[in-house]
């Protein structure tokens, strides 16, 4: 046998051994036998030294090329025993990603439809340059009925029954608002026109049925300025209605009615159509009565301090239940009240779908 | 108020019809609210003559009917009815008609073998009554093929609308026809009757008897009709009144009635012969009474007018008359009364006594004083055309009282006010039509307000008077200009909170609920409330019967009720206001929330990966916190004094939330067993109340520029301690003191472990920490570690006892 044969059949050896390892520590083995400091290929490069020079030439390039081939037969084999004992592993790993999580707050937390149209109300009329006034529930007779041209005793006044708090030893009696009329009065006694307010709150009138609570939500709105005017208050209203409704537009019909504290007085009615279970601003051929408004009545200018040939305005208020009830299908005023998580859940808002006109309202 | 188109055509000329008499109505502010219009509403109902009646081939009680309909051969309609008879005339409906009664569209159909080409109908398939024993039966003189309803008395639809409490002038059909008459849709007529002459002095005379005290009435006019038959009225006004169901009941009372409606003038008729001796107005006193018309007695004060005669109270003024004195068909001799009241004083009597008549309805908003004297020159004339009988004269008591207004009046206001450029024209017509006397040239005018017109006193009221008329609907939408500046928020301080409130404890999972803002006084005093000045006077209900002083009990009652409804893990909360006196300023803006039973914050219910816990205190906590950290109060900043929360939390596991020791923010915890058996309800159940208004006010910033940001290139390094403190040590304490060791090199320290048990001794408790040491200018060397664990051990020690696990 010449050195050659005799490299060629070590070379078979070792790649054979190579080939045959299981796993990375029989590996190791066959490497330190054939690469190591006395491994079968080391112990022949040594051979090296004690050859002729002509040999040298021929077997140590062979030796090198041979070295070179198991080298990268271990790699490969290294390679290949490391991926199937991943594969392995992995097979082992497997995890039922169809476990259901918990929800998080974000996805069961919920707003109240109340709150999130108010902050609709908000988002619209602050973009118009309105601020946002309140005042208290508890009010006095003066504010909440003569302030606002209710002459004593008038009939109006049995248009709100009234909750009363129990008179007081020197004859005064309050009540729980009937409105949220008495924070535009507060308004204009506290801050020198122009005004630009709406006022949102609870209010509270002696009522219990089908379409009625004892206590609810209005929005009035408030303009005082020089020139305000009723061709503005359509504006204003039906910029509002249009945004809030989020329809691209609404038809109004302005019908003359009376509030003591508005002359000329109006109930705004929208066209819409009445379906099943939802009722559609803007289109149809119903009328829906929405909301009462008109130019801020010169007694109650006055009463505030305000002369009424020199300052005007114009008023507006609606029921935020009611606008929120026809924009969000809820049937039950009732409902709105109760507490029932299952409700709230049902007709609630995301915790961060915050309304803004950028967004478009509601999203 | 009610009427038919006929009555209100007698008032109106012209050919309106009662499309644009009701679109009308509702333009110029008398809102139409229902209109019963038969004869529109059955117009596809149509007379039929039947010309035979034969017997069904195959069902004894059916009969096969020949039916002319005035169109084409005679139809062949198969009927069950058993008047159906040849020469009948029929109500008719063919194929495709609704069926008022049923809503049913008729097909052509076939009946046991034998087609029928429509129906004939009864009167309750047509919602006229409730026979349905047989077919309508029409009157012979029915022409074929015509609408039936105008032949059965049907075609007066009766038109319903909502009169404001300004316009006590449309309460009466005259005033209505007024407005439609300014708004140019027909001429007002308005009948004149000819001042009936008395035949002698009225043998009743009337006086006032008021004494030191205000006069409940300033006029009062009184006549009699001597020897009148009362009867039955005529026909046409016992249609009327049927038609807006009032109950005609006989000639004499008809034409108060009548009067009423037709004119807004409420009148009242006395049987002279059950009246003694004069009649005198004045107070009620107590202790009187009066059986009135409507069976029932009342208990009459001085704040009450009453017409009395010597035998005592014979009427409560304005408001009702009484049984005794009332008008039968035995009646021979009537004192009609017109009167002006007081409309406070009959408002006032009205409620008093829960009497609501026409009378009251209309004297309490003010009936038109000129129109009492000539109201009862009309309702004498009726009862002399009605029951005969002689006139006296007219006895009197006070005056009618002048208001002679007059408004000046700039055109320029009309624009002013709605922005809408009008000609004088414009203003003078609509204002004359209504009744207004209008003078002055150019731009001034002088207008003077008619007397049935208390509701209008100055400029506004007649832009208002032109606006309706002229059309609201001509004023244009304008543009609000926009405001000079954006700058500036919108929203308060406490506004802005309450939002942020909000939606922080919405995306801890918490769902926001709307309570009512008043409790049971039971619920309010289990939570600190319940002072008489809170209480309502007139509470809807005894669960409903005190302002809150606190959001939480009902928030416990409604996760209660969502328990008993099987939601047992709800977790609620309310952001809204309480009330801790009646001033404004004790008015405050809360944000509560409760967990009840598994509703942690991280998730309600059981579920595979984790331990399945009840609610504690640490999930109200984890509320509270988070809503003030979005408040922008670190936790770090907020005292917890655990044993200083109100006492409806329990005491060992709840705490107030407070900056320093009279800044109270809030409180969390679980709530108090007895505080829970005394609603009624089952924990496990913990909340947490803030108030928002108690946070201190925000300083003033120069700028919005946060502090920079120093990022150590240096790493930070880790310390465990872990120490026996006494269990009474609050963990805080700990976390403290190691924090103050060197507050530029311990940036954070977590508690990670806490033990007690075995290895531990009694009454202490193993709390373990992490401490992470950032070195600014140089790594620490290890002996400056060893230095500063040796500190933070000795700090911990002195603050709260602790010693060093060994």
């Amino acid at each position: 046998m010449t050195d050659i044969d005799h490299l060629n059949a070590l070379e078979a050896d070792v790649l054979a051994a190579v080939e045959a390892a299981v796993d990375e520590a029989a590996l190791e083995a066959v490497r330190v036998a054939a690469l190591g400091k006395k491994g079968s290929v080391s112990e022949k490069m040594k051979t090296l030294g004690g050859m002729d020079p002509e040999q040298r030439k021929i077997v140590g390039p062979a030796l090198n090329a041979l070295r070179d081939r198991v080298t990268e037969a271990l790699t490969a084999k290294k390679t290949a025993l490391a991926d199937a004992a991943l594969d392995a592993r992995l097979k082992a790993e497997t995890l039922d990603v169809s476990l259901p999580l918990r929800e998080s707050g974000l996805e069961t937390g919920r707003i109240h439809p109340v709150s999130q149209v108010t902050d609709e109300l908000i988002a619209i009329f602050s973009a118009m340059g309105f601020s946002v006034a309140e005042g208290p529930d508890i009010e006095t007779d003066d504010l909440n009925f003569t302030k606002l041209n209710f002459p004593v005793g008038h009939p109006a006044r049995e248009m709100h029954d009234t909750f009363f708090l129990p008179q007081k030893e020197n004859g005064e009696r309050l009540l729980l608002r009937t409105h949220t009329s008495p924070v535009q009065i507060r308004t204009m006694q506290d801050k020198a026109p122009p005004i630009r307010v709406i006022c949102p709150g609870r209010t509270y009138r002696f009522d219990m049925d089908q379409t009625h609570t004892p206590m609810f939500h209005q929005v009035e709105g408030l303009v005082i300025d020089r020139d305000a005017n009723l061709g503005q208050l359509k504006w204003v209203l039906e910029e509002f209605l249009k945004t809030f409704f989020e329809v691209p537009s609404v038809e109004l019909r302005f019908r003359p009615s009376f509030f003591p504290f508005t002359e000329p007085s109006m109930e705004v009615d929208v066209r819409c159509r009445k379906l099943a279970n939802e009722i559609r601003i803007g289109e149809g051929d119903d009328w829906l009565e929405i909301l009462g408004c008109g130019m801020v009545h010169p007694n109650v200018l006055r009463n505030c301090g305000l002369d009424p040939d020199a300052w005007q305005g114009f008023a507006w208020g609606m029921g935020i239940d009611r606008i929120a009830m026809l924009k969000y299908g809820m049937p039950d005023l009732r409902d709105l009240f109760a507490a029932d998580a299952r409700w709230l859940s049902h007709y609630g808002f995301r915790p961060l779908d915050v309304p803004s006109l950028a967004g478009g309202l509601s999203s | 108020m009610k009427f038919s188109l006929s009555w209100l055509k007698e008032h109106l000329g012209g050919d309106a019809d009662l499309v644009a008499v009701t679109e009308t109505l509702t333009r110029v502010g008398l809102e139409v609210e229902h209109v019963d219009d038969k004869a529109g509403e059955l117009s596809a109902f149509v007379v039929g003559h039947i010309l035979e009646a034969n017997r069904h081939p195959n069902a004894d009680k059916l009969q096969v009917c020949m039916v002319d309909v005035g169109r084409g051969a005679p139809l062949q309609v198969v009927c069950g009815a058993p008047n159906a008879r040849a020469g009948l005339k029929v109500v008719f409906a063919a194929p495709g008609t609704v069926i008022p009664a049923s809503g049913v569209k008729l097909g052509a159909s076939e009946i046991r073998g034998v087609p029928s080409a429509g129906m004939l109908c009864s009167s309750r398939e047509l919602g006229l009554g409730d026979e349905h024993d047989g077919i309508m039966e029409l009157p012979e003189g029915s022409p074929v093929g015509r609408p039936f309803a105008p032949f059965v008395g049907l075609d007066d639809p009766v038109i319903e609308i909502a009169v404001t409490p300004n316009r006590p002038d449309c309460l009466g059909v005259h005033g209505v026809a007024r407005d439609l008459h300014a708004a140019e849709i027909g001429e007002l007529r308005d009948p004149l009757t000819a001042v009936i002459r008395g035949e002698f002095p009225c043998p009743v005379n009337v006086r006032f008897d008021f004494g030191d005290t205000e006069p409940l009435s300033p006029f009062f006019a009184l006549r009699m009709v001597r020897g009148v038959k009362n009867g039955q009225s005529p026909e046409w006004l016992r249609r009327r009144l049927k038609s807006i169901g009032s109950k005609p009941i006989n000639a004499l009372v008809d034409v108060t009635n009548y009067l009423a409606f037709d004119r807004a003038r409420p009148l009242h008729v006395f049987d002279a012969a059950k009246v003694r001796g004069d009649l005198v107005v004045r107070r009620g006193r107590a202790g009187e009474t009066l059986a009135a018309l409507d069976g029932k007695t009342y208990a009459l004060d001085e704040t009450m007018c009453v017409i009395a005669d010597d035998s005592g109270v014979l009427s409560i003024a304005g408001v009702i008359g009484g049984a005794a004195t009332g008008c039968d068909e035995t009646t021979t001799d009537v004192l009609i009364e017109s009167a002006l009241w007081d409309p406070l004083a009959i408002a006032r009597t009205g409620r008093a006594l829960n009497v609501n008549t026409d009378a009251r309805h209309r004297f309490e908003r003010g009936v038109d004083p000129e129109f009492a004297l000539p109201g009862l020159n009309v309702a004498t004339q009726f009862i002399l055309d009605f029951c005969g009988g002689a006139p006296s004269e007219v006895a009197t008591a006070g005056e009618v009282p002048a208001r002679d207004l007059i408004i000046d009046f700039p055109i320029s206001e009309v624009t002013r006010l709605t922005g809408l450029a009008v000609t004088p024209a414009e203003v003078k017509t609509p204002l004359s039509m209504l009744g207004f006397w209008v003078t002055g040239v150019g731009d001034r005018l002088k207008v003077s307000v008619p007397s049935w017109r208390p509701d209008v006193e100055g400029k506004a009221d007649l832009v208002e008077e032109v606006i309706r008329i002229v059309g609201l609907d001509r004023v244009e939408a304008k543009p609000l200009p926009a405001m000079t500046s954006a700058a500036g928020a919108r929203l308060g301080i406490v506004q802005r909170r309450a939002r942020n409130a909000r939606r922080t404890l919405a995306a801890r999972g918490l769902v926001e609920a709307v309570t009512w803002s008043f409790v049971s006084k039971a619920q309010a005093e289990a939570f600190g409330g319940g002072a008489a000045e809170l209480a309502l006077a007139n509470p809807i209900s005894a669960e409903l019967s005190d302002m809150r002083p606190s959001l939480l009990p009902a928030l416990i009652a409604a996760a209660q009720r969502n328990a008993d409804r099987a939601s047992s893990d709800v977790a609620l909360f309310e952001v809204g206001q309480t009330f801790l006196s009646d001033r404004p300023e004790d008015q405050r803006m809360a944000a509560a929330g409760v967990r009840r039973g598994t509703a942690k914050a991280r998730g309600a219910g059981r579920h595979w990966g984790e331990a399945t816990l009840p609610v504690d205190a640490f999930d109200a906590k984890g509320d509270a916190l988070a809503v003030l950290a979005a408040l922008g109060l670190a936790a770090g900043a907020v005292q917890i004094a655990q044993g200083s929360a109100p006492s409806w939390f329990h005491p060992g596991r709840s705490a107030a939330l407070q900056l320093g020791p009279k800044l109270i923010l809030g409180a969390f915890g679980e709530l108090h067993p007895r505080t829970l058996q005394a609603l009624g309800v089952s924990g496990p159940l913990v909340g947490f109340e803030l108030t928002l208004d108690a946070l201190p006010q925000p300083r003033a910033k120069p700028t919005r520029a946060k502090p920079p940001f120093e990022g150590s290139a240096l790493q930070p390094l880790n310390r465990d301690f872990a120490f026996i403190v006494g269990r009474e040590v609050p963990a805080a304490e700990l976390i403290r003191a190691a924090l103050a060791t060197d507050r530029k090199l311990v940036t954070e320290v977590t508690l990670f472990d806490r033990y007690e048990g075995p290895g531990v001794p009694e009454g202490k408790v193993s709390l373990a920490i992490a401490v992470t040491l950032q070195p600014r200018e140089k790594t620490l060397t290890d002996a400056e570690i060893e230095a500063i664990a040796e500190k933070i051990v000795a700090h911990v020690t002195k603050a709260t006892g602790a010693t060093l696990r060994g």
